[in-house]
């Protein structure tokens, strides 16, 4: 393997992508999550929903901000690493680019200033519409992105110019390209999940301690409540993305399921080390029969000999990368069921057990949706546009010099930025609901000696 | 009658930048001075003028970089890969910026004057390497057969390190200016000095890169009618309106500093920003990707930029109102006692 300014990119790409998406996959469900709580201070006056949001407020500027400026990376990186990519299929995947920033960017960053910073400067109303507006930013910014990612991975609705430029023969078929619903659905459906599992492993954190804490019996229930139906329905939406890609990319499932042969009635890979050298599996442990939720007996699903070794995906990272996937979506939906049932009991709130569960749960979610990306990204490979395009042919005419200093660069601040965010995030989470009990004051002034005269001045976004 | 896409493509990127720089310029401003503030109080009040806008201001950064990949792809893949490692110094530059907002207030006895720190450094490099990009523009960028293809470091010369430093004065006085407008007493008079200086040094460094533009760049000088040893005035005098619209704008903020004034220097600086642009864009319209290629060529296919324009039609005067809306909830001064502790 040769470290040139290709495999460079790739990894950088990689880091830098890994890195972003964990801040979308939690902020896209928390602004929901906030929108909710805020909606359900104004409906009910109950003051324990004003704290938890003035809570998670906190955290979501924090997440956000994180978001945002390894977000700008990316849409640079395209035309610094991945230039000859825009060159020949711009005039297709940028229009949707361009829509994300019209429809979303703008409208999350600007209301999110009045999220953080307008408590007191407008109305209450105002002020949920602008959580609602930046929730809504953020889901219509992945329906974009996911649908650029979808065209990559099924691409239609185009045709290749003879100077090997891409021009689009319908927008509506590129933008609702095969892939697209699937994966919008499962990745909207694991962002709340992540959402869910944060809340709930901070809420039983501070249960852990005092199992009275109002606010985190709240922030948990909501939780339970919602583990408890999504993930069971992401197991089905999972499935659905699966057979899509039966469908349209037969090596990124046969790379998933690790069969090196075209057959029919395959077994159910659990465990194998799979070895492109040898085009077969290491130590494979399988289950007969089982391979019906793959494919219905006697249908001959694809696999990796179908292609010449060079267009097959590197089998052994997209097929650990699913079992992690799935393993921790399964455990999901034991949390969920398990704390319906204690809900159902009235004892989610003394089942300590549960409690610890719920809190080593917390990065499930983190650690799912990277793994599905992965499953996704490199399931893609060889290619960057699957079948049309490589992504050897997509690379910038950069050295690798350039690309070694710049990821050495973006590993060094990220490192940084992540550790300090990391600290910053988990204090709060530390510190509790409590954090949000202390409203920012009205421009600040407050009559002296009365009691909140010497309680710190918070602002939702940033106390300082 | 059809409508001239790439034309209007390049208008609307072309605005989106200036939007850019006239709005991330101050907030990136109000960074480079920090160093020169005298308290933890004053730097929270500093923060405070932009904390609540800065979001937003550098969406259109991303709208310039996205719309170029957009509508102009071909520019855009050879543009980025040219500036290869000022974009990379510009993005970590934002990165430590952005997040220092949330961090600062967040950060305990290290972790503040760190983040203090990294808000002040993030937008020096930045500012200076969005410079670079910018004299690297001017030079011209070498393109063979639709590729960059010049060397790693073109971009770094004498003329991209004055244009460069030139630009870190310029949002220094664009910072100034609108803490001069956002703020009062003490800070006021701080921001007025600051000003006075930044103007200063921006007009030398305009000055300078101007004069070494017609002397470096032959394209440009061309276009400005400079012959080697004087100016063709017939090409010249059309465009006088430029430099005059600098002197002006440096005119109101000298008057504004010493009226000490609240929002005129801002509107100067906003004019001696404006007159640099136009004068840019007279010197190298129609390329993109000086100067090899111009807006036609890199246009993306008409059905794309005919479907984003049907967008941007209804949905840029949208933005442009929430946009501004917002800074009209966030009007008017910023004081210690009623910021936002």
């Amino acid at each position: 393997m040769e470290f040139d300014a290709l495999l460079l990119s790739r990894l950088q790409f990689a880091f830098t992508i890994a890195f972003h998406i964990l801040f979308p996959a939690f902020t896209i469900g928390l602004a929901a999550y906030l929108a909710v709580l805020e909606g359900l201070w104004l409906w009910t006056k109950r003051d324990a929903f004003r704290t938890l949001y003035l809570f998670w407020v906190k955290i979501f500027a924090i997440s956000f901000g994180m978001g945002v400026v390894s977000g700008i990376v990316l849409s640079y990186q395209f035309g610094t690493n991945w230039s000859e990519f825009i060159r020949l299929t711009g005039g297709v995947i940028g229009p949707l680019l361009a829509y994300e920033v019209l429809t979303a960017f703008f409208l999350e960053a600007s209301f999110l200033g009045v999220m953080l910073f307008g408590w007191k400067k407008v109305g209450p109303r105002l002020h949920f519409l602008a959580t609602v507006l930046v929730a809504v930013g953020t889901t219509i910014s992945a329906f974009w992105i996911l649908s650029a990612n979808s065209w990559m991975q099924t691409p239609q609705g185009f045709e290749v110019l003879p100077d090997g430029r891409f021009v689009a023969t319908s927008f509506v078929e590129v933008i609702f390209n095969p892939s697209f619903p699937s994966r919008l659905a499962h990745m909207l459906l694991a962002a709340f999940l992540t959402t869910a599992l944060v809340v709930g492993a901070a809420s039983a954190w501070q249960l852990l301690r005092n199992r009275d804490q109002p606010e985190s019996r709240i922030g948990l229930t909501m939780a339970v409540g919602l583990l408890a139906v999504v993930a069971p329905l992401q197991l089905l939406v999972g499935h659905w993305s699966g057979e899509v890609a039966k469908e349209h990319q037969p090596m990124k499932l046969a790379a998933i399921e690790s069969y090196w042969e075209s057959k029919a009635n395959h077994p159910l890979v659990l465990f194998a080390i799979p070895d492109r050298a040898t085009q077969s599996n290491h130590y494979e442990i399988a289950v007969p029969g089982a391979g019906i939720i793959v494919a219905p007996p006697d249908e001959v699903v694809q696999g990796l000999d179908a292609v010449p070794p060079e267009d097959q995906p590197p089998v052994f990272l997209v097929f650990w990368a699913f079992r992690v996937m799935v393993g921790l979506g399964l455990l999901m939906i034991g949390l969920g069921l398990w704390g319906a049932w204690l809900t159902w009991r009235k004892r989610l709130t003394d089942n300590r057990w549960f409690l610890r569960f719920a809190v080593a749960m917390g990065p499930a979610g983190f650690v799912a949706v990277i793994a599905g990306w992965i499953v996704t990204e490199v399931g893609r490979q060889p290619w960057v546009v699957y079948g049309v395009l490589r992504t050897a042919d997509a690379v910038s005419p950069v050295t690798a010099g350039s690309v070694a200093t710049s990821l050495l660069i973006y590993i060094s601040v990220y490192a940084v930025v992540f550790a300090a965010g990391a600290i910053y995030i988990l204090r709060l989470l530390d510190e509790g609901p409590d954090v949000g009990r202390v409203e920012p004051s009205p421009e600040g002034l407050r009559a002296p000696g009365t009691p909140l005269a010497a309680a710190p001045d918070e602002a939702p976004g940033d106390p300082k | 009658m059809s409508l001239d896409l790439p034309l209007i493509w390049a208008g609307l990127i072309a605005t989106a930048v200036l939007l850019y720089v006239l709005l991330d310029g101050f907030d990136l401003g109000v960074g480079i001075l920090f160093p020169f503030s005298r308290s933890k109080e004053d730097r929270d009040v500093m923060m405070n003028t932009v904390a609540p806008v800065w979001d937003g201001n550098e969406t259109w950064l991303v709208l310039g970089g996205g719309g170029l990949l957009a509508a102009f792809p071909l520019a855009y893949s050879i543009v980025m890969p040219a500036f290869y490692l000022p974009v990379i110094l510009m993005l970590a530059g934002l990165i430590l910026r952005g997040v220092a907002f949330e961090f600062r207030f967040r950060g305990r006895a290290r972790g503040r004057p760190f983040w203090t720190a990294m808000f002040a450094f993030g937008s020096i490099l930045a500012a200076f390497a969005q410079g670079l990009i910018l004299g690297g523009f001017i030079q011209g960028v070498t393109v063979v057969d639709d590729r960059f293809a010049g060397g790693t470091f073109d971009w770094f010369t004498p003329y991209t390190l004055l244009v460069a430093v030139g630009l870190v004065c310029g949002y220094a006085l664009l910072g100034a200016a609108w803490l001069m407008w956002k703020t009062a007493d003490e800070l006021h008079g701080d921001a007025r000095r600051w000003a006075l200086i930044a103007s200063v040094l921006t007009a030398l460094f305009l000055l300078g890169v101007s004069l070494s533009t017609l002397v470096v760049h032959p394209v440009v000088a061309e276009r400005w009618g400079w012959t080697g040893a004087g100016f063709d005035m017939d090409r010249f005098l059309p465009q006088l309106w430029i430099p005059l619209l600098g002197l002006i704008g440096f005119g109101l903020v000298g008057w504004g500093v010493a009226k000490a004034s609240h929002g005129w220097p801002f509107v100067g600086a906003a004019l001696v920003f404006l007159s640099g642009y136009a004068g840019l864009a007279a010197g190298f319209f129609p390329y993109v990707a000086p100067y090899a290629v111009d807006f036609r060529t890199a246009a993306a296919p008409d059905n794309a930029l005919g479907l984003m324009l049907a967008g941007t039609a209804v949905i840029l005067p949208l933005i442009l109102a929430y946009s501004g809306w917002v800074y009209w909830v966030f009007r008017g001064k910023v004081t210690p006692e009623a910021g936002y502790h």
